[in-house]
């Protein structure tokens, strides 16, 4: 397609050069009417004929990504609210339901469906690299199926305007040969382990005891708030706060202490930590792969 | 019509003009100044506040330029930004596309058809003012710290009760209504004008094509305007007074209004650009010296435009998740439109091709349209493409899609006019030297700020983000894109500068400075209060180049202001109809009609008390008054 | 400031016509007050048209029209006002004739008339509003069917409001010419008003009874 457009550019513009230079040389005599009539007549053809094959080139193009789907489809559900993503499994095996957030993995060669759902406003799921957009919109359930040819992490990101932080609404993808995807989707189906040391239990305590756990669930303790992300094996993920920064230590103690410092509106409220808890919960959220 | 009788006894025009002065001229002064219903008057106020907007919505751009030239830049918080691109929107369509198309036309109009006013003056006035309240609607509150800042469009449910709490959003929505009925008020007059009051002999096979441009384009927006208003006016019953018709706990959709939005929505382009294609026609027509090739084809392609712009706003919903066979019919229906357009660009080409043509600014303009506008073009054209809309809707490809048909498609043609029709209307020509240097400046910072932008899109980069990571390899692509804008807004700075040191010292003008074919062009620069001393006759599409003498016809009371109504088709001479002189009531009625806009951001019952300052306005507006030579009707 | 007329006197103008003999003041389709009439209506019949289009879009969107629990309205006051409004077109095409005839006495008594029986159609539409059964902040079938009672409403205040207006004006000792067009064009005003409420009154008392809750 591009290179159509960019040909039939390329002949306007060959023709207005060519309109100027006539005009300003003045060789030979001017174009007369009816001949400019026959051309108006071939570029009218030529454009329909254009016009036509593009329409039904992009009619089959969708048509065959329609075709795609496929019914043993693995089902997960995405929830968008502002600004992260929320993810859970259906869980082929079980028939459970596994939580977590903000890193979608998918098993290759196997057809997703991912079924798109908003608690608040409008927001669009892409992955530039799997699939087109699909706006994500509250009252319906839009339906998209992938089925991811290549191995490798992929970036997609919130394409509709949602609000403040629309721009760090990101997603991480990782795409996984299919025994990987399983062992994967058996970790996040655990609870969360027994903290084996004093430090990481005193995280612990300060996770279920404090105010994280009014919004946030590790499953395994009693920390079961829905309002955000599901945090049962944070540490494995890439990065926090729906891909806007680095998963490591130091960011994520940033994070718990002053959220709006480096994602600006966040909902997530700044947490009140001396250094040592602030440390231990840190230690703590990073263990929990 | 009558038949010419060049031996008919000639009139003295110069002592008519001198009675006419009388009766046409404003009263001196402020009381002149609130009172005219002058459209030369009404339409610079306009064109002076579209341009001045104009900058300061192109600085706001060049602020979230400045902002994205490098990644993960804190110059710009999310706030500032979503208030920025949100102001910037707004203000460039509501507030500059739109109206700057209807100030030339409101200036225009009247003048190439050989008339002393537009069919409605006071209606002209009303108009001007409820303009300029939408202006202050939205840039009185930013000034106080309270910008709309979720976008030009404001989806709900984002912009409903439960997301968009504070008054920002009423305020953007209230900022629509107040132009959208100062368009309204426009288009009706300016449509009737064009049907109603054209000159004896200008049939409608001997318009303008630039009349055929704004007659199509004052229809299409008295078509599509009603739905934004409908749009907004739900939004705001949603957010006042808890109905629920984008509320989907309660029966209600989000989708209604992007549906009723978009309906609005894609004509709103066309109506931008249809006046556009008007003034290529004329600046096409007057520097090659001969008529536009394909006159036929052009009318046609312009109503077709017109037509088919109603059916095509889904592929702005692509990404929804609509029904497939749906998609591919708007698919093709967008396409469809390249055809019409695509036969206007091959006449205008072949113009030039066939005529003799003289590159002054203003053509030069139009040739830099040509190039650009068909880039935006063919990319409409891909975007169309329901597969590869889903990846590049909302994306910096759009970006550069939507500027290459607004800037390319619009404002250059703007420009091209601004230049041509400027000693018309000062009776002064801006510098030609400095004009081309001013049009290289734009035409090449504009492509180099602008074409990166579809690279940017294909490597996914959305729209409407503050900040990106340096991992994301945009930053490259964004410095040049910024550099091209400035290097754009300095020519922007040099035509400024240009009409304004024109305007003092410019080269006279004399009544035809071009070689004009259109009426405008017998009449003196710029013309007076009454524009033509006579009604001039029409014998053909190009009575500007029709050899002296000039037919006119004279007649019109020289005591009272009066216009000639013919008829539709043919032009026929029907009645002479009475027009109104200067009158406060439209700056009154205006501020009635303020009152009840602004009050209904606070509560419902401004909707019902607020009515009644605007009907008691109404009534100052309408009271007849007894024309001294009328008195024949005395009652019993 | 005198404009630039260098050149205008090289057009030599020739008279070849005279426009004195045009009459002044014409009613109906020539007259252009009649023409921003015209316009007007398609504006505000857009609106209609599109409000129209939401209620079915609304009714497509599968939560039952009404939603399940809601009465549609009650016929009788939707019925006295529909055909009250239809009864009224005689009086006033009666009264255009009139009009356009220049029948002063037979005017001013039509539009009083007009404006009384624009009056009691407003009193039956109140009791239409009570008897809507929904609340317009109960569910989007509420919403949407407020929203048309609300614009057919407001025109038809605004029409007889207008008429009342005019017929004072009637009763002034000096009529001027152009009080005997806007009358014709004010009928033609009402006409619209009628005209446009009948698809309304079968979208608002007859759809919710043929399609039903889901």
């Amino acid at each position: 397609m591009l290179w159509v457009c960019g040909a039939v550019y390329l002949l306007v513009l060959a023709f207005l050069g060519w309109a100027i230079w006539r005009s300003r040389h003045q060789t030979g005599t001017a174009p007369q009417d009816h001949h400019m009539r026959a051309g108006l007549l071939t570029w009218a053809l030529i454009i329909t004929a254009g016009i036509g094959t593009l329409a039904t080139a992009s009619f089959l193009v969708d048509r065959a990504l329609a075709a795609a789907r496929q019914e043993d489809a693995l089902i997960i559900r995405i929830t968008a609210h502002q600004w992260w993503w929320r993810i859970t499994y259906l869980d082929p095996a079980s028939g459970a339901w596994i939580e977590t957030a903000n890193e979608l993995h998918l098993p290759l060669g196997q057809t997703a469906r991912l079924e798109l759902a908003a608690s608040d406003v409008i927001h669009s799921f892409w992955v530039p690299n799997l699939s087109g957009k699909l706006d994500v919109i509250p009252g319906r359930r839009n339906v998209l199926d992938i089925t991811p040819q290549r191995v490798g992490w992929y970036r997609g990101q919130c394409a509709e305007f949602c609000g403040l932080q629309h721009a760090l609404m990101g997603l991480d993808v990782r795409v996984a040969p299919a025994e990987e995807f399983a062992a994967w989707l058996a970790t996040q189906a655990a609870p969360a382990a027994e903290p084996p040391d004093t430090v990481l239990a005193r995280g612990r305590d300060l996770f279920t005891s404090g105010p994280c756990a009014a919004c946030h669930t590790v499953r395994g303790t009693g920390a079961a708030g829905q309002a955000g992300p599901d945090l049962t094996h944070f540490g494995a993920r890439r990065t926090l706060a729906a891909s806007t920064l680095t998963n490591n230590r130091g960011n994520l103690q940033g994070w718990i202490v002053n959220p709006e410092a480096l994602k600006p509106g966040t909902l997530m409220p700044a947490t009140e930590l001396t250094p040592e808890d602030a440390d231990a919960l840190a230690r703590y959220l990073a263990w929990l792969r | 019509m009558a038949a010419l009788d060049l031996n008919a006894p000639q009139a003295d025009l110069a002592q008519d003009a001198a009675a006419l002065d009388a009766i046409w001229r404003d009263p001196p002064g402020i009381r002149g100044f609130l009172t005219t219903v002058d459209h030369k008057r009404i339409a610079a106020r306009y064109l002076v506040t579209t341009l001045a907007l104009l900058v300061i919505a192109g600085i706001l751009a060049l602020d979230m330029r400045l902002q994205l030239s490098q990644p993960g830049l804190e110059r710009m918080g999310p706030q500032a930004y979503n208030e920025a691109f949100t102001l910037h929107g707004s203000t460039m369509l509501f507030l500059v596309s739109v109206p700057v198309m209807e100030a030339m036309a409101i200036w225009l109009v009247p003048l190439m058809l050989g008339q002393r006013n537009l069919a409605y003056p006071r209606l002209t006035a009303y108009s001007y003012w409820l303009y300029l309240g939408g202006v202050l609607m939205l840039w009185v509150p930013h000034a106080l710290g309270i910008t709309p800042d979720l976008g030009w469009f404001q989806y709900p449910p984002l912009s409903g009760p439960a997301y968009g709490p504070g008054h920002r959003v009423d305020i953007w929505a209230q900022m629509i209504t107040f132009t959208e009925v100062a368009a309204l008020a426009a288009s009706v007059n300016v449509a009737v004008t064009i049907l109603k009051m054209r000159p004896p002999g200008m049939t409608l096979a001997r318009m303008p094509l630039f009349l055929w441009a704004m007659l199509v384009t004052s229809v299409m927006t008295v078509l599509a305007l009603p739905a934004v208003m409908l749009a907004t006016s739900l939004l705001i019953a949603d957010r006042l007074v808890s109905t629920q018709f984008f509320s989907p706990g309660a029966g209600g959709d989000v989708l209604l209004f992007q549906h009723i939005f978009w309906f609005f929505g894609h004509p709103e382009v066309y109506i931008i650009f249809i006046p556009a294609v008007g003034f290529v026609s004329a600046i096409v027509e007057t520097f090659t010296r001969r008529a536009v090739f394909g006159y036929t084809v052009q009318v046609l392609a312009i109503i077709s435009v017109g037509l088919l712009a109603f059916g095509l706003w889904v592929h702005h919903m692509f990404a929804v998740g609509l029904p497939r066979l749906g998609a591919s019919f708007y698919t093709a229906a967008s396409m469809a439109i390249a055809l019409p357009i695509g036969l206007q660009i091959f006449s205008w080409i072949a113009t030039i091709a066939s005529g003799r043509p003289r590159f002054d600014t203003p053509l030069l303009w139009v040739t830099g349209f040509i190039a650009t506008f068909v880039i935006g073009g063919l990319s409409g054209v891909m975007t169309a493409s329901a597969p590869l809309d889903l990846q590049l809707t909302d994306t910096y490809f759009v970006v550069a899609h939507l500027h290459y048909v607004l800037i390319g498609g619009a404002l250059f043609p703007l420009f091209g006019a601004l230049t041509y029709w400027f000693p018309k209307a000062t009776g002064r020509i801006m510098s030609e030297g400095w004009g081309k240097i001013a049009f290289w400046l734009v035409f090449v910072g504009f492509n180099i700020g602008f074409f990166p932008m579809h690279l940017l899109g294909l490597m996914g980069m959305p729209r409407r983000i503050y900040t990106y990571p340096a991992e994301a390899g945009w930053g490259t692509l964004n410095l040049v894109a910024t550099a091209g804008m400035l290097i754009a807004s300095l020519g922007a700075a040099i035509i400024v500068a240009n009409a304004v040191i024109s305007l003092r010292w410019g080269r006279r003008a004399g009544v035809d400075p071009w070689g004009g074919a259109t009426l405008e062009w017998s009449c003196a620069s710029p013309p007076p209060p009454w524009n033509f001393a006579a009604t001039p006759v029409v014998a053909s599409l190009t009575p500007g180049w029709e050899p002296p003498p000039r037919a006119v016809m004279t007649g019109l009371s020289l005591e009272n202001r009066e216009v000639l109504v013919t008829s539709v088709g043919d032009a026929v001479p029907e009645h002479r109809q009475p027009s109104p002189g200067p009158s406060i009531w439209p700056l009154l009625t205006a501020l009635a009609t303020a009152l009840l806009f602004v009050g209904s951001i606070f509560t419902p019952w401004a909707v019902v008390w607020g009515s009644i300052p605007v009907a008691a306005a109404l009534i100052g507006w309408f009271w007849p008054r007894t024309r001294p030579e009328e008195a024949q009707a005395e009652a019993p | 400031m005198p404009g630039d007329t260098a050149g205008l006197e090289a057009l030599r103008p020739r008279v070849v016509g005279d426009l004195s003999g045009l009459p002044r003041d014409v009613i109906g389709m020539r007259n252009l007050n009649s023409w921003g009439l015209v316009g007007f209506m398609l504006i505000e019949g857009m609106g209609f048209g599109l409000a129209a289009a939401s209620v079915l879009y609304l009714a497509s969107q599968g939560a039952g029209w009404p939603p399940g629990g809601v009465l549609p309205p009650d016929h009788l006051f939707g019925l006295i006002f529909t055909l009250g409004l239809l009864a009224s077109e005689w009086p006033n095409r009666w009264l255009a004739r009139r009009a356009h005839d220049h029948d002063l006495r037979a005017m001013r008594w039509g539009m009083v008339l007009m404006t009384l029986f624009g009056l009691a159609l407003i009193g039956v539409r109140a009791f239409e509003f009570m008897h809507l059964n929904v609340h317009w902040a109960a569910n989007a079938y509420g919403s949407v069917i407020w929203l048309l009672m609300v614009l057919h409403t407001t025109h038809l205040v605004t029409d007889v409001a207008d008429t009342a207006v005019q017929a004072g004006w009637l009763f002034r000792r000096r009529i001027e010419e152009k009080q005997y067009s806007g009358a014709v064009d004010n009928c033609a005003y009402w006409d619209f008003v009628v005209v446009t409420w009948l698809p309304l009154y079968a979208l608002i008392y007859w759809m919710p009874r043929l399609w039903g809750p889901a």
